[in-house]
């Protein structure tokens, strides 16, 4: 007789308990998970109250048309009653202009505009080097932005169609040959320069020659003397162009061929375009120079190591305040009699300079990671100085500092702000103490501030996804 | 019979400079060299004709002549009759009061904030991210201008402190009040803060070249010896822990020796505080904080603690699980977990970006002239560059001076940092 029983199906799990599902699990564990984590949660929730009833009835209260904060306040008081707060968005309405342009002639505006949308275009095979589909997309965003911004500052029928020759070569350029590309980004440049400036176009035409004549002289030179020596005769056979032949010829052919876009005082720039303008200008010429000053760093050369040191540690010694007054007082005095060069320019060397200086030490440290068997390799395989760092070193060094090369690039975007104490027209301070000195809008300041924040945030802090993303990209270890 | 002959004498031929890589470093350092001399003639020799054609001499002396102009916040005597030197010594002082202020104003925040970030409490973690990526993605300048404006245009007038009689009657309270126990008063003009005062102060010796309060140069005496007393308590306990293996208790003689000598010299001194006070049309005694100094120190800290706070989250995050788990294994409790483990470890991964940061600050308190804070910049880049219109002087002695204070200060860090790395033997 059987007496043993045993059950033949399974039970059904019981749910667990409420505390340990759901949302009571996630509070109970993110939240309330011992006395001190509590306090905290409770701390931050008064915080988060406090914070969001003081801005959120001034975000619901906002007014977008009105002439003066006086009549914004007016219509806060009409609609929200006595005593509430409102932001009055009116002011950037009335004045974004001046926020992105700064006096630059609105009639004019199609031609940043068309500049920074091929600048956009430009970037796409630095960022996106080789990948079709996302060349693709970013044209295809450039093509709408072009079309939209474009027809809204009223530019020219020229300009349409030059925008869409450009566009469509690029398309073609991609589905081709995504490299061709790069060859756009080399003359952007010279564009953007005689877009921004105008100007005979006979100057960024010339002036970009003396790059080809550079290009020239070191291809017929190589082959005998070597790379080194070529290469010096051909920046020297450039710098002797630009020195001598670049006037000259381009008054010449201006005389003959005229042509060109009517030209823009530097004193007009302000606001966003003038802090782009410096920044991508600054940011594309530090990263060479601060690969050479931290090779030079390396060197074994006494002299060179000596004055690649001297200069990295006096530039990083000094704030950039002082840089960029010396921009504006000192020059004056290094250069010979009667030369004065453009402000916006001097104050773009200066900054190259000290970002550059910035820029090799973060290359540096990256060189200093390498290990010595990659240096040793590199020479064990009969490469010469140049070709070891392009092909061996320099890939590797630059792809473990991309983190710090990139958030000394956001550093120096963020200081494009300080061009204001040089009597330049930062967004920040020279374009908000202009509106802010204005009758109607006296005694705004959250506003503007927000403003002009927002905007600088996006653009940081895009470019810090950026750098998580390229990171992502190069990673080749393994996982 | 092949017959090995002797190795070709090597001629000298010019070609070798440049082929070979026994020469080749030389010619190339040659070159270089004689470049940058030349560059540098060129900078001179440009500098020199330009000063000529100017009328201009290169001379320092414009430093002894007066000054004439006022500088709001001096903390050492000062007057428009002092000389430029004299405003250059202030800015100075004032340029290294914000940044001490500011350094450790921003480490502490930068700290907290960065510990807190790690914090396995989901809400106050994304308050702290929102905060650093905030504060990093804008610029510094912005927070200086916005808490200087915030300051002196949304903070009452000193008369909406008055309590007229009529309000008195009526039960009614004034428009602001004082904050902190009544003793500080923020209004548009400025913060007043408490000052201390002694009745029995111990006045100041003249040196001839300067003068030395004596009642500070006390504190800094009685401080500096409790401070030694201390450390050789300490010292003494250690020595006893190493023979008996019992470390005695010494956190009441600790106590005891660091604040008890400095209590009883503030009331030998007569220590008490000055409170602000309204009278007339502005608030009297005690010290006018101006709101420039406020806003370019809590911007510079709460800007500076956002990196900061990176930092000490990726010092901790460097110090890899093992090490806590084996400190537990240990059966060490988390307190002394954190002091013994992880963050004698976490310190050497955190020390040297932090020296980087710290310079920063220093360099970045030169946007007080957006307030027109008067520093270093503000009074010998500034004003006393424009009155005496030496710009080549001026300007080279201030990156002097701020390269100056710019390698003390990482040769101190740097002297700290080789105290906690990792004694190789």
């Amino acid at each position: 007789m059987d007496k043993h029983f045993a059950r033949t199906e399974m039970l059904p799990p019981l749910a667990p308990p409420v505390t340990e599902r759901g949302v009571v699990k996630w509070l109970r564990e993110n939240l309330f998970s011992g006395p001190f984590n509590t306090i905290l949660t409770l701390v931050a929730l008064v915080v988060i109250y406090k914070l969001v009833s003081a801005a959120l009835p001034w975000w619901l209260n906002s007014v977008w048309t009105a002439e003066s904060l006086s009549q914004c306040r007016e219509i806060v008081a009409a609609t929200a009653g006595e005593g509430a707060s409102g932001a009055c968005w009116a002011m950037i309405r009335e004045r974004w202009h001046q926020f992105i342009f700064g006096f630059y002639p609105p009639d004019l505006w199609w031609r940043p505009v068309l500049a920074f949308g091929l600048l956009i275009a430009a970037l796409g095979p630095v960022l996106y080097s080789g990948q079709k589909r996302s060349l693709t997309i970013l044209l295809g965003i450039v093509a709408a932005y072009l079309v939209v911004t474009l027809s809204l500052t009223g530019a020219p029928t020229g300009a349409f169609v030059a925008a869409a020759v450009v566009v469509v070569a690029l398309f073609a350029a991609v589905q081709v040959a995504p490299g061709r590309m790069l060859l756009f980004t080399a003359i952007y440049p010279a564009l953007c320069f005689w877009l921004l400036w105008g100007g005979s176009i006979w100057t960024p035409v010339v002036a970009m020659l003396g790059f080809v004549v550079m290009g020239v002289v070191y291809m017929a030179l190589v082959g005998r003397f070597g790379p080194t020596a070529s290469a010096i005769a051909g920046v020297v056979a450039a710098v002797l162009w630009w020195l001598f032949l670049d006037i000259p010829i381009t008054q010449a052919l201006a005389d003959m061929i005229g042509g060109g876009l009517r030209s823009v005082e530097s004193d007009e720039f302000g606001g966003f375009l003038l802090a782009i303008t410096i920044g991508v200008t600054a940011i594309s010429f530090s990263l060479p120079i601060g690969i050479l000053l931290a090779l030079g760093r390396q060197s074994d050369m006494l002299i060179v190591k000596t004055l690649c040191v001297g200069f990295i540690e006096f530039i990083r010694g000094v704030p950039l305040i002082t840089l960029l007054f010396t921009a504006s007082l000192l020059l004056q005095y290094f250069l010979p009699p009667g030369t004065n060069f453009d402000i916006i320019l001097r104050v773009i060397i200066l900054v190259t300079l000290f970002a550059a200086a910035y820029l090799a030490e973060v290359i540096r440290g990256g060189l200093a990671a390498l290990p010595r068997g990659q240096y040793e390799a590199a020479d064990a395989l009969g490469l010469d100085y140049w070709r070891a760092q392009r092909l061996i070193i320099l890939p590797q060094a630059l792809k473990i500092s991309i983190p710090a090369i990139v958030s000394t690039f956001i550093g120096l975007f963020k200081d494009t702000t300080l061009v204001a104490f040089v009597g330049l027209m930062d967004p920040l301070k020279g374009v908000t103490q202009i509106v802010r000195a204005d009758i109607n809008w006296k005694g705004i300041y959250w506003e503007p501030y927000i403003f002009v924040g927002a905007i600088f945030f996006v653009i940081c802090f895009g470019m810090s996804r950026y750098s998580m993303y390229l990171e992502r990209k190069l990673k080749t270890d393994h996982r | 019979m092949a017959v090995a002959s002797d190795v070709p004498k090597e001629s000298f031929r010019l070609s070798m400079l440049i082929y070979d890589t026994r020469y080749r470093s030389v010619t190339i350092q040659v070159f270089v060299l004689i470049l940058f001399a030349l560059f540098l003639a060129w900078l001179l020799n440009n500098t020199a004709n330009n000063l000529a054609t100017r009328g201009k001499e290169f001379n320092f002396g414009f430093l002894w002549q007066r000054a004439g102009y006022d500088i709001g916040q001096a903390l050492i005597p000062y007057t428009n009759d002092s000389t430029h030197f004299r405003a250059l010594l202030v800015g100075l002082i004032n340029t290294l009061v914000v940044a001490i202020i500011g350094c450790v104003l921003a480490t502490v925040i930068g700290v907290v904030v960065g510990v807190l970030r790690l914090s396995k409490n989901w809400l106050v973690a994304g308050l702290m991210t929102v905060y650093v990526e905030m504060f990093r993605n804008v610029p510094l300048l912005l927070w200086i201008l916005l808490s200087y404006v915030i300051l002196s245009e949304t903070t009452p007038q000193p008369r909406d402190f008055r309590v007229t009689d009529e309000m008195a009657a009526a039960g009614e309270a004034p428009a602001a009040s004082m904050i902190l126990w009544d003793s500080v008063a923020v209004t548009n003009r400025g913060t007043n803060i408490p000052s201390p005062l002694f009745d029995r102060g111990l006045g100041s010796a003249d040196l001839g070249f300067m003068s030395v309060n004596l009642t500070t140069l006390a504190y800094i005496l009685v401080i500096a010896g409790s401070v030694w007393v201390n450390r050789r308590i300490l010292a003494s306990a250690r020595a006893q822990q190493e023979a008996t293996g019992d470390r005695p208790v010494t956190w009441w003689k600790s106590i005891l020796v660091l604040f008890g000598p400095v209590i009883a010299l503030s009331v030998a001194l007569g220590l008490h505080l000055e409170i602000p006070e309204l009278r007339g049309f502005n608030f009297q005694g005690g010290i006018l904080v101006a709101h420039s100094f406020t806003a370019l120190v809590i911007a510079l800290a709460l800007y500076t603690a956002a990196f900061i706070a990176e930092i000490v989250r990726a010092g901790i995050l460097a110090i890899s699980r093992g090490q806590s788990e084996a400190a537990f294994a240990l059966g060490l409790r988390p307190g002394r977990t954190m002091n013994l483990i992880i963050l004698p470890q976490a310190l050497r991964v955190i020390i040297p970006p932090l020296i980087s940061q710290y310079l920063n600050l220093t360099k970045n308190t030169s946007l007080g002239i957006a307030v027109s804070y008067l520093d270093l910049r503000g009074t010998l880049g500034g004003i006393t560059l424009n009155q005496t219109g030496r710009e080549l002087e001026c300007m080279l002695l201030m990156m002097l001076i701020y390269l100056t204070i710019s390698l003390i200060i990482s040769a101190l860090m740097n002297f700290y940092n080789s105290t906690v790395q990792i004694k190789a033997r």
